[in-house]
């Protein structure tokens, strides 16, 4: 037994390993209770299917838990997201709304234009009160994660704005060399994401921050910045959903817009493998943990349950992720175990990590 | 001798005022509301006026009595709102189901406990941050609340309606309900325990230095765990409150509340870092959010939405006036 | 004063950690009514054998006797039941909380579980009364000094019928008048029959108050004096001690300062640099290719020079030149701008970011300095990494690890790479030689000589003296917060000398009895 749990290592070692795990498992359970879970098939030139649809709803909260992580990786917390998703679709389908030709590209791009600068705003906002105020991040997300609320709704005057702009609609709806539009984006934005902070060196200034602050103080980085930046980041991911949500619905609703959207992004991030305390952070695990939690919701759709209590089951999967994340837990864990195999307890995560 | 004195100069005075002030300031902006309120309508004045803050806020005023436990210890419960939900939905249920309003009121108590109890538990004894392990009781709570039921139960229970429409009042007519009375009864009990009690003591030191705590050699991991259990109580209470209120129990009802309550007690002066605030700010800061709804309402012009705005200004006002007084002890 | 039998006792006292001796075959005793200092440079097991005392660490041999009475304490709270209090450098009190509530919480006066604040604030009155402090007793604890705050926290600890009293550097952060109030409260507390066990790092001090001394070096007793029959330079040598030579390979005489050097411009120049608090206003220059030697005990103000240098702490006094112009040095971006670099003595906390690989901790200096739009390009990066890899061997030699996996002397040599890489023109290595092993050790004194040949200026910090006396040109002298001297390092030069210096001082001054 030693030698085969030996020999998997390496595999179970990688950090990616569970939450991928934990995906196949509920494709893999889906299929049976359902056989034609994973099929996918071609019409009129689109591909449809439930995997097709899980990736096209998770989009949202791809774009947004991609933001989150680079947040969460310098040892901050964005709760801001949802409201700033909310008020970027709000401002988008308001500008659109008042347009005389809705499907005008050009009125689609000002009101992109415009609601993304918004965001951005709204963003450094943050930053400011983050970097510069030195105010703890979750208490200064949480003012614009109230206000933001309301600012939507001020912007909407309370109402549902609808809209009927086939531009705007195929942000959420559209297809793209048969593929949805809206996955197009998602991937797009991680290979942004990923080549902001891979090709460049801001993931390790953001993992050096996030990591050892004072060290990296010492080094000569100014964190002020980083800090700021990824705020901005945070801020710019969440217009980007904030748009495709209200392009689903071709409407806009200040109070319902990615509400709760910020806790199932820190969801996808902690899923993912990325620490609440900072340091090291995985963009691949954090779009693993978005699309866990979608195929959960949708899973649970799918065996006509009440969406909602779906909640039950991602506070299951919140807590057991935690607790495998825990050191105290595994301590305690290894210690039981420890008491009845010989085989000492080197299952050092960090020491595994290594090989991947 | 005269070295002692000297000690005693540099002593600084004017901090004993200094740690009131977020409390006088949220009181004067009580006051500056209320005086707006009653020069620009007439009605405003009514003693009923107050009266409906407090029967509409009751059962905000005790979940945040609650969350006021744990953010002196430094900590965060998201849970508030769903286990307030959770709590109405049980009972609701469990009347409908015929069991007697003793023996639910028993059980309706006891769920919200337990819950905080085990979050509790998950924080000290695995380090899983607040903010995680109570989101994830707000999960649970929210979902059992659909778990029960996908639609709201209306409460017939002779027991709740009287409860919720028992007036108490003065000969002209100024009446507060029974939960007001209850809110106001947990609100002195929570004052009590955190002044006079051992408990509440050590709750404020956790929330000024847990490691000095330690070494001091108070009983931190129990406190921790109990300031969790006491929000789960009051957020219990909430619920039935709330059920008092509504005589009914939804699935989807406070939801985002936790928000309120917490925006409630930092405006009502307590550090979200722990270790300073009073129960009695954050009755004011309950009243605040409570008068800024019923202003709005008596505007007509001005929507509900404002409402959050000014709750977000507010919020950054008392954060930043908090920084600038330096009331952080780390 | 001092009585028959002492109030405490460990005999035998011996305690390793995993890799570690930390304490062996210790003996240590203190009488009621004496203040006995407990000295010992870092690593001396000080700390180890307080925590052994009051039962935070189990000893693996040995015996501990109080009133004659065996004991093992489970912790600091039992062992504060039996009447061993202590009260340790960082007050470790509520800062939240009122003074009354400071001395008394976890065991106030309660009817029927009620707390009589009344009776609590009058027994807290009466008991600052014994230490001469008259305060506000019901304002809040932060809003008093550091100095009030020890009180506070001895006022604690003597609460509970203490018969050994523990001050661990208590006095650290205090100023001179503050400190002179402290002596005067343990005075007092000595004349009314408390066992006094004091831990401190001024010389001063300890023979300002102590009645005896214990000194300890590596884990192992030297010996126990009375505080007058120990002049100070035997009490720092006995503290320092005579390393073994263990560098045969550096075995070539100390070099001369080039007497050219006088004239030139320096390098970094400071004029009466300082920072309240922590070190008191020096002026030092330092020139290119030039080694300068810190010596000095451990706290006496080594590192806070360093840090005023590098821009980590902001000096409040002075200013400071880099090649001839003003350069204030507000943060340590600007002192790598202008060519220092710096290796934190505290390699965990401030140096190495433990998540990160080798490569990334190394490269780290280098593309702050870039900033992040400008990646260092892999290839640069792997040439960079695997020639001082090679330079410093490294081991293991596999850029990808992280960084946390390596013993502590590869840590440092990642951390002196990182440096090293940016190519700075001084080099401020803090302690860089303390907690590795011999071969490490050699490699990076080697490394130093080798990097002053070509140019670099260094600032050389370590408690050893023969490391200091075999690297550096010049050796500055730290005491007590002060810099008390600055001395070739020709011929006449050795350690004595040195130790001479750190025990008599020149500045005596500046220092408060």
């Amino acid at each position: 037994m030693n030698t085969l749990t030996d020999r998997f290592r390496p595999l179970t070692g990688h950090r990616l390993f569970w939450p991928a795990l934990v995906l196949v498992v509920m494709l893999a359970a889906n299929t049976v209770y359902r056989p034609g879970f994973l099929s996918v098939e071609v019409k009129e030139g689109h591909l449809y299917g439930t995997p097709v649809d899980i990736l096209r709803l998770s989009a949202p909260l791809i774009l947004v838990a991609l933001g989150m992580t680079l947040v969460i990786a310098t040892g901050g917390i964005d709760l801001s997201v949802g409201s700033l998703c909310a008020i970027s679709g709000a401002i988008a389908c308001l500008h659109i709304s008042e347009a005389s030709d809705q499907n005008s590209l050009s009125t689609v791009f000002t009101a992109l234009a415009l609601a993304f600068g918004v965001a951005l705003v709204l963003g450094a906002w943050n930053g400011l009160l983050v970097a510069v105020i030195g105010i703890q991040p979750i208490i200064a997300t949480l003012i614009l994660m109230v206000a933001g609320r309301g600012l939507a709704q001020l912007i909407t005057e309370g109402q549902i704005i609808t809209i009927n702009s086939g531009p705007y609609r195929a942000i959420g709806l559209g297809h793209v060399l048969t593929l949805p539009l809206a996955i197009i984006i998602a991937v797009a934005a991680a290979l942004l994401v990923a080549a902001l902070t891979r090709r460049t060196a801001l993931g390790l200034i953001v993992e050096s921050v996030g990591g050892n602050a004072e060290a990296s103080r010492l080094a000569g980085i100014r964190s002020g910045r980083i800090v700021f930046l990824v705020y901005v980041v945070s801020a710019a991911c969440a217009a980007i959903a904030g748009f495709m949500m209200t392009a689903n619905v071709s409407s806009a609703d200040g109070n319902a817009a990615g509400l709760w959207i910020e806790l199932d992004a820190i969801l996808a991030v902690v899923i993912g493998g990325t620490s609440l305390a900072g340091g090291r952070f995985s963009l691949g695990g954090t779009i693993l943990g978005a699309l866990i939690i979608q195929t959960l919701t949708t899973t649970v759709y799918a065996m006509n349950i009440d969406p909602q209590t779906s909640l039950l089951f991602k506070a299951v999967v919140v807590i057991a992720v935690c607790l495998i994340q825990s050191p105290a837990f595994r301590a305690r864990v290894s210690r039981r175990r420890g008491a009845t195999t010989p085989r000492p307890t080197t299952r050092q995560p960090e020491k595994e990590q290594v090989s991947a | 001798m005269s070295s002692a004195s000297s000690t005693t100069a540099r002593a600084w005075r004017p901090s004993l005022a200094r740690r009131h002030v977020p409390v006088l300031a949220t009181l004067a902006l009580l006051l500056v509301m209320y005086a707006v309120g009653v020069s620009q309508y007439r009605a405003f004045s009514n003693v009923q006026v107050v009266f409906n803050v407090f029967i509409d806020n009751g059962f905000l005023l005790v979940v945040a009595v609650g969350m006021t436990f744990v953010i002196l210890t430094g900590g965060i419960d998201l849970s508030v709102g769903s286990v307030v939900a959770m709590t109405a939905m049980v009972s609701a249920s469990l009347l409908q189901s015929g069991l007697p309003a003793a023996l639910v009121l028993v059980v309706a108590l006891l769920i919200g406990p337990t819950l905080g109890f085990l979050m509790g538990c998950a924080i000290h004894f695995f380090d899983i941050q607040p903010f995680i392990a109570t989101l994830a009781g707000m999960f649970f709570a929210r979902g059992m609340c659909t778990f029960i039921s996908d639609a709201s139960i209306p409460i017939t229970d002779g027991f709740w309606t009287t409860m919720s429409q028992e007036r108490i009042g003065d000969p002209r007519g100024n009446f507060v309900s029974i939960s007001v009375l209850i809110a106001l009864a947990v609100v002195l009990v929570a004052a009590y325990v955190l002044t006079y009690t051992r408990f509440g003591r050590n709750v404020y030191a956790v929330g000024g230095n847990s490691q000095s705590a330690l070494l001091m050699g108070l009983p931190v991991g129990r406190t921790r765990i109990a300031v969790y259990t006491v929000s789960g109580l009051c957020s219990a209470i909430g619920g039935i409150l709330l059920s008092f209120y509504t005589l009914s129990g939804a699935p989807l009802i406070a939801v985002g509340m936790e928000l309120d309550v917490i925006a409630a007690v930092v405006i009502g002066g307590t550090v979200l870092t722990g270790g300073s605030g009073y129960v009695f700010g954050t009755v004011l800061g309950v009243l605040v959010l409570g008068v800024i709804q019923t202003l709005i309402t008596f505007d007509g012009s001005l929507n509900s939405w404002w409402t959050r705005i000014v709750i977000g200004g507010l919020l950054f006002a008392f954060i930043l006036l908090q920084r600038l007084i330096g009331i952080r002890f780390k | 004063m001092t009585g028959s039998r002492p109030v405490l006792t460990m005999t035998g006292i011996s305690k390793t950690f995993p890799g570690v001796r930390a304490l062996h075959d210790v003996d240590f005793r203190l009488f009621a009514g004496e203040v006995h200092a407990l000295m010992g440079e870092n690593g001396a097991g000080k700390s180890t054998l307080i925590k052994a005392l009051t039962g935070v660490y189990e000893i693996d041999e040995g015996t501990i006797t109080l009133d004659g009475e065996q004991v093992a304490f489970s912790g600091p709270m039992q062992a504060a039941a039996h009447g061993v209090s202590t009260v340790y450098q960082e007050v470790n009190l509520c800062p939240n909380l009122s003074v009354a509530e400071n001395v008394f919480i976890g065991r106030e006066p309660r009817r029927l579980g009620v707390i009589r604040w009344g009776e609590t604030r009058r027994r807290a009155r009466e008991l600052l009364a014994r230490l001469d402090l008259d305060i506000d007793v019901t304002a809040l604890l932060g809003t008093y000094s550091l100095a009030v705050q020890q009180m506070v926290a001895i006022a604690r600890a003597i609460d509970v019928r203490a018969r050994v009293l523990i001050l661990d550097e208590p006095t650290s952060s205090l100023d001179a008048d503050e400190a002179a109030q402290l002596f005067r409260v343990m005075r007092q507390l000595r004349d009314e029959g408390l066992g006094i066990l004091f831990v401190t790092h001024f010389l001063d001090q300890v023979y300002g108050i102590a009645d005896r001394i214990t000194v300890l070096r590596n884990g192992t007793l030297v010996g126990e004096y009375r505080t007058e029959e120990l002049p100070q330079f035997s009490l720092v040598e006995k503290m320092i001690g005579k390393e073994l030579d263990v560098l045969e390979r550096l075995d070539e005489q100390p070099r001369r300062v080039v007497s050219s050097r006088a004239d030139a411009t320096a390098l970094v120049d400071t004029a009466e640099l300082g920072r309240k608090g922590a070190v008191a206003p020096f002026t030092l220059r330092i020139h290119a290719g030039e080694v300068v030697g810190l010596a000095g005990l451990l706290g006496s103000g080594r590192t806070e020079v360093a840090r005023l240098l590098f821009g980590a702490d902001r000096a409040d006094h002075g200013q400071i030149r880099v090649d001839g112009g003003k350069a204030p040095l507000r943060n340590p971006v600007q002192a790598i701008d202008r060519g220092i670099g710096f290796c934190s003595e505290n390699r965990r906390a401030e140096g190495i970011v433990p998540d990160l690989s080798v490569r990334e901790n190394m490269m780290l200096a280098m593309q702050a300095a870039r900033g992040w739009l400008r990646p260092i390009p892999r290839r640069r990066q792997d040439e960079l990494v695997d020639r001082y890899v090679q330079a410093l061997s490294i081991r293991p030699a596999n850029p990808d690890l992280p960084v946390r996996n390596l013993s502590g002397g590869n840590q440092q040599k990642v951390l002196l790479a990182r440096w090293l890489i940016t190519e700075p023109r001084l080099l401020i290595l803090d302690e860089p030689t303390r907690g590795i092993d011999v071969g490490a050790k050699a490699e990076i004194q080697k490394l130093v000589v080798e990097l002053s040949d070509g140019g670099m200026a260094v600032l050389f910090i370590s408690a050893e003296l023969e490391e200091v006396l075999r690297l550096s040109h010049r050796v500055a002298v730290m005491r007590d917060r002060t810099m008390v001297a600055q001395l070739t390092n020709d011929d006449t030069l050795d350690a004595d000398r040195v130790m001479r210096t750190i025990a008599s001082g020149t500045h005596r001054k500046e220092v408060q009895r």
